[in-house]
């Protein structure tokens, strides 16, 4: 079986020619729309999967020579249909079947809508409340951003034999125990859409707080929680979860270059260079929130309101200029629909900025629930630092080290933590 | 259409014994509404009532029995019921009108057909 790589000719994520990087591209683009209107088609995702990636693969032996087809879709459907019949006909004389495959190689392209439909009930499918939240991470970045298995197993940072297995345990269940292939019902709907963005939020996220330099592969990761918030939002261009996911990954993600120093030391929002801030990202994200808002006038949606506190810092021409009685705002309305410690916590830390560093303090304090929270020790930290009470800080400062955060952003309470000891 | 089974895990109660009467109640008003899709199961006597066998030294050696579940869990299987559903979404949300989904927990899973 061929194992040709959808990204990179080699993996290591550069073409060669210009010719294979456009083809590459391309393939990328409609991978995952194939391999949907193949599992409705064949009722098999296994097959559809098989198909799909021979398909891609001849388009990547083909199309770099002989130029990218005018409808390569329909191209990359031809072929991948046509491998199907030669799969579904094997197996039927293995069986000693008649094989009914025929039908698979109706010629009628499929109408925009089909495809729609296709993908959407891939999207969900693959964000099935049934499945692990892990089991769901991987095969949408399999499936729907179309990574190798070996790219998946990298980005995850899980070796690549329990990733294969744990994509097939994963496709085993969605067959063997019937998860449906169909779009929710539209009172469904909302329940469903916010497991579908929590996955691609924690996508977005292993690749947003992964370092620099080694960790590459997992920095990739934030593209494709990225890439996957822009297909929910081509399909669903009316939710405003969908949109508020959009907007939130586009806001987060416009401080990236500017987050790290050049040694790749973590910068805290107060010391950011704001103009390497990505303006455009910035603009498309506020642009989202109003849309999302204006969707959401009797019911605060917690992804378009934790984009609008994105859009907050986003648009303050210097950290002192935040707006923070708007950041607190914000807080109190996720908080009427998402009330956790971790948002509290949020919360507490504008109060600090706004009110002083002791009010902030007070607000920590009282918070339960957090003990093994490195962040709340963290904060507690950072506002017993700013109150002048070194000992108290540097013994926070140690149990959020003690709890293990990540490289950079270790090396930031590290750092902290050796200034109150000189 | 598949057929699933639902496994439920409860605390460990005596189904026939006069305090279990108003959840039994509840598990015949499920038995009724879900009658289209129950195609069996059954209520089954306490842990205590259990045996495990084993049999040593591969087929045909010593039948070796032990008093009680295959596992000491604090919530035990307390019955079953077969469905036939249409998908998974229909099999959870049939179970999930199972009294164990709020006692304890129910397990479902498909059945393969012989």
């Amino acid at each position: 079986m061929p194992t040709g790589d959808a990204k990179t000719a080699d993996g290591t994520g550069a073409w060669a020619d210009p010719a294979a990087a456009s083809a590459a591209g391309v393939v990328r683009a409609e991978r995952a729309r194939i391999l949907a209107t193949l599992i409705r088609v064949t009722g098999s995702v296994d097959l559809a999967e098989d198909a799909t990636q021979d398909a891609v693969v001849r388009a990547l032996e083909s199309w770099p020579r002989d130029g990218v087809p005018e409808n390569p879709r329909g191209w990359l459907l031809v072929v991948a249909r046509r491998r199907a019949v030669d799969l579904i006909r094997r197996e039927a004389r293995r069986a000693g079947k008649e094989a009914e495959a025929v039908s698979l190689l109706d010629p009628t392209p499929e109408p925009p809508q089909v495809v729609r439909d296709d993908l959407l009930r891939l999207v969900f499918t693959c964000c099935h409340p049934t499945l692990s939240l892990d089991a769901q991470v991987a095969l949408a970045l399999r499936t729907l951003g179309g990574l190798s298995i070996a790219e998946v197993a990298r980005a995850l940072v899980v070796p690549e034999a329990t990733m294969a297995k744990r994509l097939t345990r994963t496709r085993q269940k969605i067959a063997k125990a019937r998860i449906p292939y169909r779009v929710p019902t539209a009172e469904e709907l909302p329940d469903r859409l916010v497991g579908v963005a929590a996955t691609v939020y924690l996508i977005f996220n292993e690749g947003y707080s992964a370092g620099s330099g080694d960790d590459l592969v997992r920095v990739g990761l934030a593209e494709e929680g990225l890439r996957l918030a822009r297909l929910l939002a081509e399909l669903m261009p009316d939710e405003p979860t969908v949109l508020g996911l959009l907007a939130l990954l586009l806001l987060q993600n416009s401080r990236r270059a500017a987050r790290l120093d050049p040694d790749g030391r973590l910068l805290l929002l107060a010391e950011q260079d704001r103009s390497r801030w990505d303006r455009a990202a910035i603009t498309a994200g506020v642009e989202l929130v109003g849309r999302a808002l204006r969707r959401t006038p009797h019911h605060p949606d917690r992804y378009v309101v934790q984009a609008a506190v994105a859009a907050c810092h986003a648009l303050a021409p210097s950290y002192d200029r935040t707006p923070w009685d708007a950041v607190i705002s914000w807080y109190e309305v996720l908080l009427t629909v998402h009330d956790t410690p971790v948002v509290r916590l949020n919360r507490a830390a504008a109060v600090a900025e706004r009110d002083g560093p002791a009010a902030g303090l007070a607000l920590v304090d009282a918070l339960d629930g957090l003990h093994d929270y490195p962040w709340w020790h963290a904060s507690r930290a950072e506002l017993l630092r700013r109150l002048a009470r070194p000992t108290e800080a540097m013994a926070a400062y140690e149990q959020a080290l003690a709890l293990g955060t990540n490289g950079p952003q270790a090396d930031h309470l590290r750092r902290r933590l050796a200034e109150l000891t000189a | 259409m598949p057929t699933y089974i639902a496994l439920t895990y409860t605390a460990d109660v005596d189904w026939t014994a006069p305090e279990q009467a108003a959840e039994m109640q509840e598990y015949r008003e499920f038995g009724e509404a879900a009658r289209a899709v129950i195609r069996g199961g059954a209520a089954l006597y306490p842990t205590a009532t259990a045996t495990t066998v084993r049999v040593g030294g591969g087929k045909g050696g010593d039948v070796l029995t032990t008093d009680g579940p295959y596992a000491e869990t604090k919530e035990a299987l307390t019955g079953f019921y077969l469905l036939d559903c249409a998908d998974l979404d229909e099999a959870v949300a049939t179970a999930a009108k199972l009294p164990a989904a709020w006692n304890g927990a129910v397990e479902v899973r498909p059945v393969i057909p012989l």
